[in-house]
């Protein structure tokens, strides 16, 4: 059998997909696993059907920026590995990778879930600055959602390394037991269209042959931080709508697997 | 000899906890993961392939190609910077010259087999635990080989022949040397052999014999991984 857009199309409209899966569900295991990673502050590995990805958080103390000197600040980078997949190359990131972090940074950034103020140390000297890295194990579609889920675990196991108090070196081989102000919990669920369907978790096949997708990252309390349309399709307001309700309920199961792993 | 206890209590032949398991990566066509004490490696096969750009191409044989990289967040200092650094480019080359011996691509003409191996923590002996990876992978993707490759470090310290130096000891205040070798199973050749530090060549041969017998616990345990997989290849058929 040729499988293509049509295919995937054409399934959809019955409600029906490849895998058998129905349009909102999840694939399984949804497998969390934190501190894979001694010589990160903090760790995760998620695990969503057979896609994998792991994100690390490294402190570091900089000055902080001239127009926020009493903040920390963070960044997200998202490396795609060759590793994870035959379509990767090695080389600076294309911008599938560079689109990945970005959407993935807007969520933890814009819902202001660190709070940067705490991070400060002395005001236009010394801050925290925080880098989640993403990386791809394997990568078998919906990396969006793979990418916050193990963001946000990082972030949430992640504890300070010592600092020594006479010379303000930092020793990465001793943590202490102080987690990062972390004022929010956002999350991000991908809507896809095909046909005007909506599913949720794509495969990579699936994720070569939709319409338009919508990322909505979501906090515990259902309050949105940050969206990104994709794909070539137009979408309506009611679709908008439907998209938006369905990655609210999402974020809650994604945030019980969370809950439940980190106790 | 003032090293008679080592920083972490192992006997002085004695290696890290070991785990192996392959087949990690479904998206490969083999692949493997290899955990000594706090370094992990995982390692994916893709291939044979067609090469490009062709000019690259060999018409006699396919080639391999190794790829090292640590993770950003797999150093135990600062975060390190994406990419390609000389020290991963130079790993990535010994990578490769120590698991060509073992290769026979000759069934693949202008084909190429890549080797990615990366790191999400490190502790000392990232290079041995890529090449003992990558040996794993490239046997679970049936690329035809005439022997298993099995790399770990020897080395000196302070006057005491070791295997298997943590980073505590290879940055131990005396007079050390980190000898990583990669060893081939049944011929007992070297195809991995570098060092730095100070040595005498009779605590260099010692290194060496000691490396046949580390090397041998590190086949021990890729090749139960591999059993472990092609045991339940079996019982999958069976049901």
């Amino acid at each position: 059998m040729i499988v293509n857009k049509e295919t995937i199309s054409e399934l959809a409209a019955q409600g029906k997909r490849l895998d058998g899966r129905p349009l909102t569900e999840y694939r399984q295991p949804i497998h969390i696993e934190t501190n894979i990673s001694w010589t990160a502050e903090g760790s995760a590995k998620v695990q969503i059907g057979d896609t994998v990805v792991m994100a690390g958080v490294k402190l570091s103390l900089e000055k902080p920026y001239n127009d926020s000197p009493d903040q920390g600040g963070i960044m997200i980078n998202a490396e795609l590995l060759p590793l994870s997949s035959s379509e990767y190359e090695s080389g600076p990131p294309g911008i599938k990778a560079v689109e990945l972090a970005r959407v993935t940074d807007r969520g933890i950034r814009e819902a202001k879930a660190i709070d940067m103020k705490k991070l400060c140390v002395t005001p236009g000297e010394k801050a925290w600055f925080v880098i989640i890295d993403i990386v791809t194990i394997n990568d078998a579609g919906n990396l969006f959602d793979a990418a916050s889920l193990a963001a946000l675990t990082a972030l949430k196991a992640a504890r300070f390394p010592e600092v020594d108090p006479e010379t303000g070196a930092i020793n990465y081989k001793k943590k202490t037991d102080k987690s990062l102000p972390l004022l929010k919990e956002p999350l991000a669920v991908t809507i896809y269209k095909i046909n005007n369907q909506l599913f949720v978790d794509p495969t990579t096949q699936e994720e070569n042959s939709y319409d338009a997708r919508l990322t909505v990252a979501s906090d515990e309390k259902g309050i949105i931080s940050a969206l990104q349309k994709g794909g070539d399709a137009p979408l309506t307001n009611e679709e908008i709508s439907k998209m938006v309700d369905i990655a609210l309920d999402k974020a809650k199961l994604l945030r019980g697997k969370l809950d439940k792993n980190l106790g | 000899m003032a090293y008679t206890e080592r920083v972490d209590g192992r006997k002085i032949e004695e290696l890290r906890p070991m785990e192996a398991k392959v087949r990690v990566i479904p998206n490969a066509d083999g692949s493997a993961m290899f955990k000594i004490g706090k370094t992990t490696a995982y390692a994916a096969v893709y291939g044979p392939r067609e090469l490009y750009p062709r000019f690259l191409q060999n018409p006699e044989r396919g080639i391999i190609r190794c790829h090292y990289g640590m993770m950003p967040f797999s150093g135990s200092g600062e975060r390190i910077r994406p990419g390609n650094s000389r020290r991963s480019q130079e790993i990535s080359m010994v990578m490769n010259k120590s698991l060509e011996p073992v290769i026979d691509l000759s069934a693949f003409p202008n084909a190429v087999v890549d080797i990615y191996v990366d790191l999400p923590q490190t502790d000392a002996g990232t290079r041995c635990a890529a090449i003992s990876a990558a040996s794993m992978a490239l046997a679970d993707a049936g690329i035809p080989m005439k022997d298993m490759v099995s790399s770990i470090a020897v080395g000196q310290v302070d006057g005491t022949v070791v295997a298997d130096l943590s980073y505590d000891e290879e940055a131990y205040d005396a007079i050390v040397s980190d000898i990583p070798v990669a060893m081939t199973h049944n011929s007992k050749e070297i195809t991995l052999l570098q060092m730095d530090g100070e040595i005498s060549k009779e605590d260099l041969m010692k290194s060496l014999e000691m490396a046949k017998i580390a090397t041998e616990k590190v086949y021990e345990t890729q090749m139960r991984a591999l059993k472990e997989k092609f045991s339940n290849a079996n019982n999958e058929v069976e049901k």
